[in-house]
């Protein structure tokens, strides 16, 4: 598989999913197609779907798609599993719920595995997102792992995020927590038909309202408190992901008008240097570390209580980065 | 391949409801250290084709006990084929008799086909075997 990022630009699907494949594998100098196809990036409008294990993400995703498809726009899904942390084996099952688009060529579906990483999606997601956005996808919809209260890392690739909460999850104790609560871009309250939704309505909408002008991130936008009723009622549901369509593109518009796309985009850049940084940096060292026995014997030192972790560290950031001073020194 | 996880696409194709075997394997593979995905129930082979092509995974399951097998496993073949996938292989598992596995195996339709009884150990050892044979 040659030249990836060419083929990539060429809008070849194989190329575009080999290399995000590539991305996750962490295959040497896959860094060289992210070089080619950067330039081309930023057309996209990525949406983020996070919310608990069984809320629904899934679910609203595919009516999503078939709502954008109705309008004839093409979108890009990269929905994101658990890795097992025991096997390293994930049962990646999002897309069973978006089967319907399977044969339709406007619409490109990615399972990705967490492999590891804490902040709800996986490390590929970035790029992932640059993948899809080469291929000339309108839409791009990331649907998180089923995340807790604080898996956030959404909103670093994310132009508009939409967190969707169901009902029977806690007292209002919960809404005012931070973290997931503070992200929203857009509230879903999903399977309103079932007890306790008015409730947590209520609790969300006054959540939303004391916090207008979301800490200066979307200075005026009003966070909307969407209802989405049962899939069971398919008119329904399609009705209720309709105006969430909307929504989104309202959102995406104020963005806009309001000059701050360039602020998101800012945060994902950000991100993607800290982890090109990581890659370049750490990894490396980790993993002579790890060849070398060294790490072995540091995690011996410190678990017999010989050496604290943070002499160890100071002592491999010695021998790595030459310009640093010692921590005593500093 | 160095670094690389076996990806896998379990697949049932036409009017076949029977996926409890399928989901046994789709577990036992999460448990072996594979990325599994799961078509679901009543898929066809097109919709099988594009999602191994857009999920590139190495290998393809297809499980089967509605006797379509003949024309489920070249039909599947051909659409990998024709979509540069040729790389991505296809095996096969459910209610086959055992004349017709070695056929669709010899014809190039599958690569292999695992009949009723086998235990899920042997696929385990099979796809690693086969995997850990493959570069690039």
């Amino acid at each position: 598989m040659k030249e990836l990022g060419k083929r990539v630009l060429a809008g070849d699907i194989r190329a575009a999913s080999r290399l995000i494949r590539n991305l996750e594998d962490q295959i040497p100098n896959t860094h060289v197609a992210i070089q080619e196809i950067f330039a081309n990036t930023g057309n996209s409008h990525v949406i983020g779907i996070t919310g608990a294990p069984g809320a629904g993400k899934s679910t609203l995703t595919d009516e999503l798609i078939a709502a954008y498809r109705s309008q004839e726009k093409t979108v890009g899904v990269l929905a994101v599993d658990p890795t097992s942390p025991f096997t390293g084996g994930a049962l990646l099952g999002d897309r069973i719920r978006m089967l319907r688009h399977a044969e339709d060529k406007g619409v490109f579906v990615r399972s990705l595995a967490t492999r590891g990483a804490m902040g709800g999606i996986s490390k590929a997601v970035g790029e992932g997102i640059h993948v899809m956005d080469v291929l000339g996808k309108d839409k791009i919809i990331v649907e998180t792992v089923g995340v807790g209260q604080q898996e956030v890392e959404i909103i670093n690739h994310a132009h508009t995020v939409i967190v969707v909460l169901v009902p029977g999850m806690g007292d209002e104790i919960q809404a005012l927590k931070a973290g997931l609560m503070e992200i929203a871009d857009i509230f879903i309250i999903n399977k309103a038909d079932r007890d306790g939704a008015g409730k947590l309505y209520k609790e969300t909408m006054n959540m939303v309202q004391m916090s207008r002008d979301k800490y200066g991130i979307t200075k005026g936008w009003q966070t909307p408190v969407l209802l989405v009723e049962s899939v069971l009622e398919p008119h329904k549901f399609a009705e209720s992901v309709t105006k969430l369509r909307d929504k989104i593109d309202e959102h995406y518009q104020f963005l806009v008008d309001h000059d701050l796309i360039a602020d998101r985009l800012r945060r994902k850049t950000t991100a993607e240097i800290n982890e090109a940084l990581w890659g370049a940096i750490l990894a490396p060292i980790l993993e002579e570390l790890e060849n070398s026995g060294e790490m072995a014997t540091m995690i011996g030192k410190s678990s017999n209580k010989e050496v604290d972790p943070y002499t160890l560290a100071d002592e491999v950031a010695q021998k790595y980065l030459k310009e640093r001073p010692r921590a005593s020194e500093a | 391949m160095k670094n690389r996880n076996v990806r896998i696409l379990l697949a049932k194709t036409g009017l076949d409801s029977h996926d409890r075997g399928v989901r046994l394997l789709a577990r036992t593979l999460r448990d072996s250290g594979m990325e599994v995905i799961y078509t679901g129930l009543y898929r066809t082979e097109e919709e099988v084709a594009q999602t191994a092509v857009q999920e590139d995974v190495d290998i393809v399951g297809l499980s089967m006990h509605t006797g379509a097998h003949n024309r489920a496993f070249p039909r599947l073949r051909e659409l990998l084929d024709s979509q540069n996938a040729g790389d991505i292989l296809v095996i096969g598992g459910g209610v086959i008799p055992e004349k017709d596995r070695q056929e669709l195996v010899d014809a190039g339709a599958a690569t292999a086909i695992f009949g009723p009884g086998t235990s899920t150990s042997k696929i385990v050892e099979w796809i690693n075997k086969v995997m850990a044979a493959r570069k690039e």
